[in-house]
């Protein structure tokens, strides 16, 4: 080779991988992040298929087994009706995980497309999409769930079902009032991503301005997203167990985490575990949700040498 | 026969908040298959403007293409839209950027981001289009290149990653390649190498090349025919031996005289016994 007068330290590296790969390599390096994909992997598992080898049901009153602790019966305890704290915490979590993760994409998805448009326009549709965001953002949010929840329950309950058309109707409303932060995110990165000189490269080789955004500015601003949509998964935990405390989620008889702490704190004092598990839970959920957001941060960033 | 490219009368002005700028006002420019040419002139005398305006680069607005046509093979590129553009960027028309520090996108490998040209203007497989990046690495002269296509742009120094611009704006054999100042950013060694691969492949591929600096050293090196551009215009236009010989315009003079030389007959500026410092700056613009 002609260039074999340089300096080539390359002789002998590892074989190149694929893409993939070589994020997996990077994310392992990571080892809270590791971690927490395994907690997070064994609380999805479990509120998957616990209810095929916990076979509780939800719904057992038992008066002789009331407010009692951790026991081989009952391993997470029993609350006020005697009903077992683990089988209702595994039929919640599915709900409580759902509903954080699916608010978690609707707000990224929202977010990243206004942002985007707002951030690639230079005229009137950019100014236009950024009103619009300082709106949303100073919307009195408590009233409109309320009317929104008010409005549409029932159409969506007779359509999908009371839970299905819940679940739905929550998502999109906890997902289409967290999406504010990820746009002016997405917007500032594009601000400064578009004027780089790599964009204008890609420009002069015949990019057309999708593939701009697609292949070169948005890979490019996802760092910032990622962080703000792992935050968004927990806060959509916490904001559904909100709306279960207002009456406005999911039917009272439904155990979801944040309606199990709801229930819980008038006992706190003699029955601390019927609190302690569901939020431990959702701590644990929650922390495990965050350091994967860290992880894949790291792994997809390519300049961080690790 | 008819040049490659012919540039005829082009203005391109920028609206300010003080009014027009006329950044290239007036500039007629052609050049034929296989030649190489030189544009010269100092910072903002719209070198690089009239190379964007060729390829609509340029942000619009605030800039306009006011006046004028650029004939690409006898066809008008001027009306064209960006969308129709894009086929001949590249694919026809290579540019060659200022910056190889920060014209690569960090976070794609820097093969995939040539094997992404290929892909766009030949339709080729991904597979094909990576066993392409890799000839042209070696072409571009980059050692492993097997290896390196799957490395980042930050795992390449300056000079290879000019050669990985090089590599992507030839990548589809384009009858033109644009180099605007390619070594600016590079030190002289590299630099050296840099332009000597250029012409190497020139030769090799039989493009024409515009280049566009304001070092007078690689145009002295590189051009056959150089233009000299000033305040929007081209105020001279000669082959390289006449230019440095026999400057016209007296801007030509004082760029020529702005370089230092070790061959010329020097003198100091100011002896250490004599120090005055008005007679040294009447002689600084006595020789501009």
């Amino acid at each position: 080779m002609a260039g074999s007068t340089l300096a080539s330290p390359s002789a002998e590296r590892r074989p190149a991988w694929s893409p993939w790969r070589e994020t997996w390599r990077r994310y392992r390096r990571h080892k809270m992040a590791v971690v927490s994909a395994v907690l997070l992997l064994v609380l999805i598992v479990a509120v998957v298929f616990g209810p095929f080898v916990w076979r509780v049901s939800i719904n057992d009153i038992d008066f002789n087994a009331r407010l009692e602790g951790p026991s081989l019966a009952h391993p997470f305890g029993t609350d006020d009706l005697g009903q077992d704290i683990l089988a209702r915490m595994i039929y919640g979590g599915r709900i409580s995980l759902a509903v954080g993760l699916a608010a978690m994409a609707v707000a990224v998805v929202i977010g990243t497309l206004i942002g985007a448009l707002a951030g690639m326009s230079r005229g009137a549709l950019g100014h236009g999409l950024m009103w619009l965001t300082d709106l949303f953002l100073s919307l009195p949010q408590l009233p409109l769930l309320l009317l929104l929840i008010y409005l549409f329950r029932d159409g969506l309950k007779a359509v999908f079902g009371p839970e299905g058309g819940i679940f739905i109707l929550i998502v999109l409303v906890i997902g289409g009032l967290r999406w504010m932060p990820v746009a002016r995110l997405v917007r500032a990165q594009f601000l400064s991503l578009r004027e780089k000189d790599f964009v204008e490269a890609a420009r002069a080789l015949g990019a057309s301005p999708l593939r701009q955004v697609v292949r070169h500015i948005l890979p490019n601003a996802l760092g910032p997203v990622i962080i703000a949509g792992t935050i968004d998964v927990a806060a959509a935990i916490i904001a559904e167990s909100t709306l279960s405390f207002l009456g406005l989620g999911f039917p009272p008889d439904t155990p979801t985490w944040g309606r199990l702490l709801f229930d819980a704190k008038d006992f706190l004092d003699i029955a601390a575990h019927w609190a302690l598990f569901p939020g431990g839970a959702i701590f644990v959920a929650v922390v495990a949700i965050n350091f994967i957001g860290d992880g894949m941060r790291d792994a997809l960033d390519a300049r961080r040498v690790i | 026969m008819a040049p490659l490219l012919e540039i005829k009368g082009l203005k391109t002005h920028f609206s300010t908040d003080d009014g027009m700028l006329q950044a290239v006002d007036g500039v007629d420019i052609a050049i034929n298959k296989g030649e190489t040419l030189c544009v010269v002139g100092e910072s903002g005398c719209g070198k690089t403007v009239t190379a964007m305006s060729i390829l609509k680069l340029i942000a619009m607005p605030p800039g306009r293409i006011v006046e004028g046509q650029i004939l690409f093979e006898g066809r008008d590129l001027v009306p064209l839209t960006s969308h129709q553009l894009d086929d001949i960027r590249a694919k026809d028309i290579g540019f060659i950027f200022q910056e190889p520090m920060t014209s690569l996108n960090p976070v794609l490998s820097v093969g995939e981001q040539v094997a992404e040209v290929l892909r766009r203007h030949e339709g080729l497989s991904h597979k094909e289009a990576l066993a392409r990046t890799v000839e042209m690495f070696k072409l571009v002269q980059i050692p492993n290149a097997a290896g390196r296509v799957h490395d980042y742009p930050h795992q390449f120094s300056g000079g290879m990653r000019q050669r990985v611009m090089i590599a992507m704006a030839l990548a589809c054999k384009p009858k033109l390649v644009i180099a605007d100042e390619p070594t600016t950013a590079l030190d002289v060694t590299i630099q050296a190498q840099i332009l000597e691969l250029l012409r190497d492949l020139q030769a090799e591929l039989g493009m024409s090349v515009i280049l566009i600096s304001h070092d007078l050293g690689v145009i002295a090196e590189f051009a056959q025919r150089v233009l000299v551009m000033y305040a929007g215009r081209i105020v001279e236009q000669a082959s390289v031996r006449q230019l440095f010989r026999k400057p016209m315009h007296p801007y030509t003079d004082g760029l020529l005289a702005a370089v230092p030389r070790v061959d010329a007959d020097a003198h100091r500026l100011c002896h250490r016994e004599d120090l005055d410092l008005g007679l040294a700056l009447g002689e600084v613009v006595h020789g501009l």
